[in-house]
């Protein structure tokens, strides 16, 4: 039973779990100012882990192991490959975080949340995949809410508990019907099963919806999306960006999954729930973005309305508009992650996290503001930054797939967008402190930050210019489900 | 043969990555360094003036035809997106108006800064000009692009950079409005023609089973009429409205105003060339027939703007504003040509492109060295110029002359086809559009009798000074060729004329 195949497909589990031994072995002999070090450990070991999997863990044909129970192919590894990239960054970012930087928990419940994301990617079973996002979840809770003393902290890990917990359940009850229904749990044979009973089309909208809510409030898009301002609020910030960019994307891994393979006889009904969900969670976390004062609430609402242009390529119902969607996210990942380092790497050095704050940061660092340059202007959807590509292949994605009306909708918001990113441009750039003082209050980043973003900003720009590679991969994703 | 050499150096990626690569280098220069980095961004933005002058050159002089220079390298095959360069009678002169502003814009924002003046960027010039080059980089971009997709994508990378440039650099009272609302019409303007370019790509695959961004396949892509009656307007007005058209102009003067002299020169010289090129390139020549059913609505917004813009420009008393509404009327010529869908009228289109470009530059830069000094840019607080700003005066008033068309300058050479073009197919249109001439040069004659020659008022009397010397060489530089122009036509109207009958061909010989 056992064959290298399996070893391969599950290698970059094995050996996230390798780096969480390490920590568990280092951490207690680490005296408490070296603590930070177990930053570089995680850090390491998953860039490390990244360039092991693709020598030796690249998949093939698709196939299904360890029973069925995962499926070993290029939309599992692609995102696979993602989540570590976006957990190794997480993890730089959190070392000099002043509460949570020194305690070696934090590290270990990334990696156990990353875990349970990277098996989200490959579950290719209904029970499988409820192990997997409760293992990816479950260590978020924890860490949305590591922050003891600070009461904002605490009540972002208990809204996120309630709330995640309520959605799962519900999201469960739905799997439950699926099982009811088909007879089977395994992904690849549902669809079968599923035509050959005579379904009512109201049941199986119930199915959907029931479905629906799980994932769509791990995607946060409207209307699950009321935890995310006040979680990402109060988590500790590299958290939130873990949360708004990995979680999200592994919620989308298994909603492709889920109803590219699944799901695809009643492609009829749920791409127009989806489409019309997608208008929405656009319209509505564009307009609410727009009053924000807080820049983690700008940025949570901003992803909550990235999660709506991402969903433009699911409603496609197409091979481009499944490769659409994963480079999507691939851009969106790394523009995400870099705006949230910033946003970290500021109010670490000023304890500050409101937009006018951040008047006179091009004079107090000129280089962080030319990466929450990058940062914005990519989630605005300009080029050369990854954001404008991502944001075309999915409007082409529409555009094929007959939704116009909804790309409509999309480029609509995108102007709200620039409007309120530019906004925040203009405190960096143009506006000043009170006393024109810049020179006196730099912002300097320690060496994590300076790797983190400097990673992070290359990344947005090739991802923006060569994109070539990255679409590659993406349609290599993209042609296992058709 | 020798050409065979010519042919396969990349000369057009050079051309229009140079300013990216100097952007990133200013970039990595340490803020204190200001005239290392300006001696960096003069030193890219000559070699970018020298290849595209040598480019043009070469089209002239080897009597070319059709697309030269091209270059053509996969970029994502899967999606049928090339980067497909190169460059036709229409878009040389635009790629050497390029050059030449960005040369210009350069020098004169290199300033100057002693007791009295403080011309030019003193304040944090790396980051001016590095997002200065990105702009640059992106116009030379959509001026060489054959492919829809970098088209377009070079298309946003320029208009992005503006609203930093003139939200951070601008005019103190009316930026932050002006660069909004500036990024905001042009924004909106990309997209919806990006919808309407989503829609030609795939009605040709529809057409014809291939996916493909290639400008040059897509003209026989076999759109249907009712296809192209209905995409026209997005895709047209989309980007006529980065070219000032009427009613969408309102974001253009301003810009203008708002905008730091340097940008004001890139934003009218070349940057409303880039609205009009890519309404001219995308709506008219992928779109046909589009266009030839379209062409009295154009013909009309132009002629409205003509004459508007004109007339506007006549009751400024800012000169910053007169001149931004010049820009509107003379960017309505350009259109109006357009609509004529003939050879005359493109024609005189194609060089009154240039020819506007480079007369506007020049009016904006020395608007900018007078207000550096006399800090005040109303026509009535100003006067006697002439006596402490000769050279500049003498520019002034050799611009003054392109504006109002004269004979023995380039504004002549563009607007008389343009106007014969439009007779031809619309006497009506003609007649009142000439109306603007007249306009025209009252408020330029006006102009330059107060500022230039009227008695000093006392409070500019002893610290308004001459203009430096890169300032001069500017004012050379952009002087030179509108009398060049306009004395030897044939540098450039045989050339246009070669871009133009490839529209013509397109048009089915209209």
């Amino acid at each position: 039973m056992f064959s290298p195949l399996i070893f391969a497909s599950i290698l970059p589990e094995i050996l996230i779990l390798a780096i969480g031994l390490l920590i568990l072995v280092f951490e207690p002999f680490w005296k408490e100012d070296q603590r930070r070090n177990v930053g570089w450990l995680t850090a390491g070991g998953l860039f490390l882990a990244i360039l092991i999997s693709l020598l030796f863990g690249q998949p093939g044909e698709p196939t299904a192991v360890l029973g069925g129970m995962i499926r070993f192919d290029w939309l599992g590894f692609f995102f696979k490959i993602l989540f570590m990239f976006a957990g190794a960054v997480t993890a730089l970012l959190l070392m000099d975080h002043e509460r949570a930087g020194r305690r070696g928990e934090a590290y270990l419940l990334l990696l156990a949340s990353l875990l349970g994301m990277n098996l989200m990617a490959v579950s290719s079973d209904l029970i499988m995949l409820y192990l997997a996002i409760e293992t990816a979840s479950i260590p978020l809770y924890v860490l949305a809410g590591f922050l003891l003393a600070d009461e904002r902290s605490t009540e972002a890990g208990f809204k996120y508990l309630l709330f995640g917990t309520l959605a799962s359940t519900i999201m469960l009850y739905g799997f439950s019907l699926i099982f009811g229904f088909s007879g089977t749990t395994d992904l690849y044979q549902i669809a079968a099963l599923f035509t050959t009973g005579n379904i009512s089309p109201l049941l199986a909208f119930g199915v959907l919806t029931l479905v629906l809510v799980g994932l769509g409030f791990k995607v946060a898009i409207v209307p699950f999306h009321f935890w995310a301002p006040d979680v990402y609020q109060g988590s500790p910030t590299p958290v939130a960006g873990y949360l708004s960019t990995a979680s999200k994307a592994a919620g989308f891994a298994v909603i492709i999954r889920l109803f590219f393979v699944a799901l695809p006889e009643f492609s009829v009904s749920w791409t127009l729930i989806l489409a019309a969900l997608s208008a929405i969670t656009m319209t509505v976390g564009n307009l609410l973005a727009l009053p924000q004062t807080n820049i983690k609430r700008l940025l949570a609402y901003s992803s909550i309305a990235h999660a709506g242009y991402a969903m433009i390529g699911v409603v496609a119902f197409s091979q481009l508009g499944a490769a659409s969607v994963v480079f999507y996210l691939a851009a969106y990942i790394a523009t995400n992650l870099l705006a949230f380092g910033v946003v970290m790497a500021f109010s670490r050095i000023t304890g500050l996290e409101e937009i006018t704050d951040y008047a006179g940061l091009s004079r107090r660092n000129p280089f962080m503001a030319l990466m929450m340059l990058a940062a914005f202007l990519s989630l605005a959807g300009m080029p050369p930054f990854g954001g404008f590509v991502a944001k075309v292949f999915v409007f082409t994605a529409g555009v094929q797939a007959n939704y116009t009306w909804l790309v409509v909708v999309g480029i609509i918001n995108s102007i709200i967008g620039v409007y309120y990113y530019l906004n925040v441009l203009k405190y960096v750039y143009l506006y000043r402190m009170p006393n024109e003082d810049e020179e006196q209050h730099p912002v300097p980043l320690t060496r994590p930050y300076t790797i983190a973003l400097v990673v992070l900003t290359i990344a947005v720009i090739l991802v923006g210019t060569v994109f070539a590679p990255w679409f590659s991969w993406s349609n290599a994703a993209a042609l296992n489900l058709f | 043969m020798q050409y065979e050499v010519i042919m396969n150096f990349p000369i057009l990626s050079i051309i229009t990555f140079l300013p990216f690569v100097a952007g990133a280098i200013i970039l990595m220069m340490p803020p204190e360094r200001k005239n290392e980095t300006r001696a960096i961004a003069l030193a890219a933005a000559s070699i970018a003036l020298l290849l595209s002058g040598w480019v043009y050159l070469q089209y002239l002089l080897g009597g070319m035809t059709g697309y030269q220079f091209t270059e053509q390298y996969s970029w994502l095959p899967q999606l049928g997106i090339t980067l497909h360069f190169g460059v036709d009678g229409m878009s040389a002169p635009l790629v050497l108006l390029t050059g030449i502003v960005m040369f210009t814009g350069v020098l004169i924002s290199w300033g100057d800064d002693d007791k009295h003046v403080k011309a030019g960027i003193q304040d944090r010039p790396r980051e001016f000009f590095a997002f200065l080059f990105l702009l640059a980089g992106g116009v030379f971009g959509v001026f060489v692009s054959l492919d829809l997709f970098m088209l377009f994508f070079f298309y946003e990378i320029a208009v992005f950079p503006m609203y930093l440039l003139i939200a951070i650099w601008g005019w103190v009272k009316t930026r932050e409005y002006a660069a909004m609302k500036l990024t905001l019409y042009l924004f909106i303007g990309s997209v919806v023609s990006l919808v309407g370019v989503l829609a030609m790509y795939w009605a040709q695959y529809q057409n014809t089973g291939m996916l493909s961004f290639d400008m040059l396949q897509m003209e026989n892509a076999g759109f249907s009429a009712t296809f192209q009656y209905i995409w026209f307007l997005p895709v047209f007005f989309g980007f006529a409205v980065l070219g000032g058209i009427w009613p969408f102009h309102n974001w253009s003067p301003d810009g203008h105003v708002a905008a730091p002299t340097a940008v004001s020169m890139f934003h009218a010289g070349v940057l409303m060339k880039l609205g009009a090129f890519a309404a001219l390139r995308v709506g008219i020549m992928l779109l046909p027939e589009g266009a030839k059913q379209w062409s009295w609505l154009i013909m009309a917004f132009a002629g409205i703007a003509v004459v508007y813009g004109a007339y506007i420009a006549f009751v400024q008393t800012d000169m910053k504003y007169m001149i931004g509404f010049s820009s509107v009327s003379h960017m309505g010529l350009v259109m109006l040509g357009i609509s004529t869908l003939n050879q005359t009228g493109l024609t005189g289109a194609g060089v009154q492109m240039f020819s506007h470009g480079v007369m506007t530059a020049l009016f904006f830069a020395i608007t900018g060295m007078i207000y550096d000094r006399a800090h005040t840019r109303m026509i009535p607080e100003l006067g006697g110029i002439a006596k402490v700003m000769p050279f500049a005066t003498i520019g002034f008033i050799i611009g003054g002359l392109v504006s109002m068309g004269m004979p023995g300058f380039s504004g002549f050479v563009a607007e008389f086809p343009i106007f014969m073009g439009v007779w031809r197919e619309q006497w009506l249109v003609a007649v009142i559009a000439s109306i603007s001439i007249i306009i025209t040069a009252a408020y330029i004659m006006m102009n330059i009798r107060k500022v230039f020659f009227s008695t000093m008022p006392e409070q500019l009397e002893g610290h308004v000074g001459d203009v430096t010397v890169l300032d001069k060489v500017a004012i050379t530089t952009l002087c030179f060729f509108m009398i060049v122009i306009g004395l030897f036509p044939a540098v450039m109207v045989p050339m246009v004329e070669r871009g133009v009958e490839n529209i013509l061909r397109l048009l089915g010989g209209a």
